[in-house]
């Protein structure tokens, strides 16, 4: 038997994602050990999410490898990949809900799909779910009748639907008023209190990041910049972290910029 | 000048074959995960969604082939006569519509309609899908989306469409019967006599036969527009276009090669 505590839930091993050439991930090392909160932040396009998307399994990297409780996701077996696929439980940037079904059903559809459960258990179950994030009224709407901020917290409920050991979310709080994204919070702190859950969650909002993070991760440039507690982030020198701390903006009307494209413009060099 | 020409009816080539290819990829996937959405050895909800997909691509295409049958047997029953009427043999006019439906137009009548009611709406549902994320959030959820949403479809298709192919042949051999009483006097009762002296059930299972591959290929092009969408809205609204676009092409042409066996059977 080995020893499956110490090793890490989640194992990002140098991986490479590329677009057209373009290298959005670009030999990535991360480990995420059990019941460990990781924040990752970095700026919008820096390719978090594709990041999240290797780790649940979406896409395969063009190289390296994720190990998702040791197993590997390139792994050819259809049963790991159900066994992995079911312990991970995933809010999409874009909620991602099923338009087609009712929030409830939303919630329901896994249970009903790879549980035995009785109808009136799963019922009680999805209300649960409901409850904390504060839709239990909302059930019985279509997921198009609710507003952004809702339908991001019903498909935080979705994910918890199946109780699963990791959760990944991608941008929770976005959208969402103080109080609730608050209230987000919290939830996930008691989620690891009482089950001992990894979280990965992708976040803008330093404040609730410090709140929740055991570790951050800063990604610039398709390479992870910096990892480390909270408290280390803070006090680093990086200059990219700094400048996301302290909310300072690139230079971004550089004048000598500007000039030079208009002089190319003048000499043709576009046609 | 010539390379290019070349190079270009190669790339074009290339596409077709690759497009062929994804094609045959998505419907062995199909026959293997058809099993789940039978009734009693399957999933319980596949089957639920296949008999919803029954009554959406079947039931209410209904009245649309209905229609479109009575109209098309109606016009090739006057066609028929305006030239059988010279020779004195409205007889033959029977003859016409009956083997005519049986053996080509109910199948293809029906298939037609089907093409464009439902193979647009396959992929519009399936590239919605893709664009908000619905398509990989069923994957996290280890849903297989083509057991979850093409087999219930292909199901549902499989056992509609010969339906409404009957249907299709009823109608059109109906509206032939009705001509025949206003142009001529001859009785329904007379008029079915001939029509069932006239059809042969060796034409009537061919063309059900024919609607089956008519289904496949309906069903199959949909979906794999609705999975190949990449993009916005759009790109959605493009894709449904293009299903019905490919698939009434590629159901004539099955048609054609079809027909051509049969023929050839026949004379052999
Ligand atoms: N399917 C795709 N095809 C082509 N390019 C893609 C694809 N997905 C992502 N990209 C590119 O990869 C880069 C990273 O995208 P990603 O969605 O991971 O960013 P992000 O960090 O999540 O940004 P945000 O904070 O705005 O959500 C972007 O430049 C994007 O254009
Ligand atoms: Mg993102």
């Amino acid at each position: 038997m080995p020893d499956t505590a110490a090793e890490p839930a989640i194992r990002v091993r140098d991986v490479v994602v590329s677009y057209g050439g373009r290298r959005v991930l670009d030999g990535i090392n991360l480990d995420v050990a059990r019941g460990e909160t990781m924040v990752l932040i970095g700026a919008s396009g820096s390719g978090k999410s594709t990041l999240l998307r290797q780790i649940i399994g979406l896409e395969q990297p063009q190289a390296g490898q994720v190990l998702v409780n040791g197993m590997d996701l390139a792994t050819k077996s259809k049963k790991d990949l159900k066994k992995i696929r079911l312990s991970i439980g995933v809010a999409f940037q874009d909620a991602a809900l099923f338009n087609s079904m009712s929030v409830e059903e939303n919630l329901a559809l896994p249970l009903r799909e790879h549980t035995r459960l009785a109808e009136s258990t799963i019922r009680l179950m999805t209300w649960m779910k409901l409850s904390v994030v504060g839709l239990a009224d909302f059930g019985k709407s279509s997921p198009r009748e609710l507003s952004g901020g809702m339908r991001k917290r019903a498909a935080v409920a979705r994910a918890l639907s199946l109780d699963p050991q990791i959760l990944v979310f991608d941008e929770p709080s976005a959208g969402l008023d103080p109080i609730i994204a608050a209230e987000l919070d919290e939830l996930i702190l008691a989620l690891k209190r009482a089950f001992n859950m990894t979280v990965v969650v992708v976040t803008h909002e330093m404040a609730s990041a410090f709140h929740i993070a055991d570790r951050m991760a800063m990604l610039y440039n398709g390479s992870l910049i910096a990892i480390g507690r909270p408290d280390e982030l803070r006090k680093s020198a990086q200059p990219r972290l700094r400048q996301f701390f302290d909310r300072v903006p690139d230079q971004v009307l550089d004048p000598s910029v500007i000039q030079t494209y208009f002089e190319r413009y003048l000499k043709g060099d576009f046609e | 000048m010539i390379g290019s020409a070349v190079e270009y009816v190669g790339r074009v080539t290339l596409r077709h074959v690759e497009y062929v290819g994804g094609l045959a990829i998505q419907l062995r996937a199909a026959l293997a995960s058809m099993r789940r959405a039978l009734p009693l050895v399957g999933n319980r909800n596949r089957w639920r969604s296949a008999v919803n997909q029954m009554l959406a691509v079947g039931v209410n295409a209904c009245p649309m082939v209905g229609i479109m049958a009575l109209c098309t047997g109606f016009i090739l029953a006057m066609q028929g006569a305006s030239e059988f009427r010279k020779f004195g043999a409205m007889n033959l006019v029977v003859d016409l519509v009956s083997l005519g439906f049986t053996r080509e137009l109910g199948p293809l009548l029906a298939a037609l309609a089907v093409s464009g009611r439902s193979g647009s709406a396959f992929s519009a549902e399936i590239g919605t899908m893709v664009v908000t994320e619905e398509i990989d959030a069923l994957r996290t959820m280890a849903l297989d989306p083509i057991e979850f949403l093409l087999a219930p479809k292909y199901l549902a298709m499989l056992i509609m469409l010969p339906c409404l192919t009957i249907m299709s042949n009823a109608c059109g051999i109906l509206a032939g019967g009705l001509f025949m009483r206003i142009s001529t006097q001859m009785t329904l009762r007379v008029y079915l006599g001939y029509v069932a002296d006239s059809i042969v059930l060796r034409d009537v299972m061919m063309g059900l036969l024919k609607s089956l591959a008519f289904a496949t290929i309906i069903v199959q092009v949909g979906c794999l527009e609705g999975f190949h969408v990449r993009g916005g809205p759009d790109a959605v609204g493009r894709s449904a276009t293009s299903a019905v676009v490919k698939s009434t092409f590629l159901v004539i042409l099955s048609d054609l090669a079809f027909t051509g066996i049969f023929y050839l059977m026949e004379r052999h």
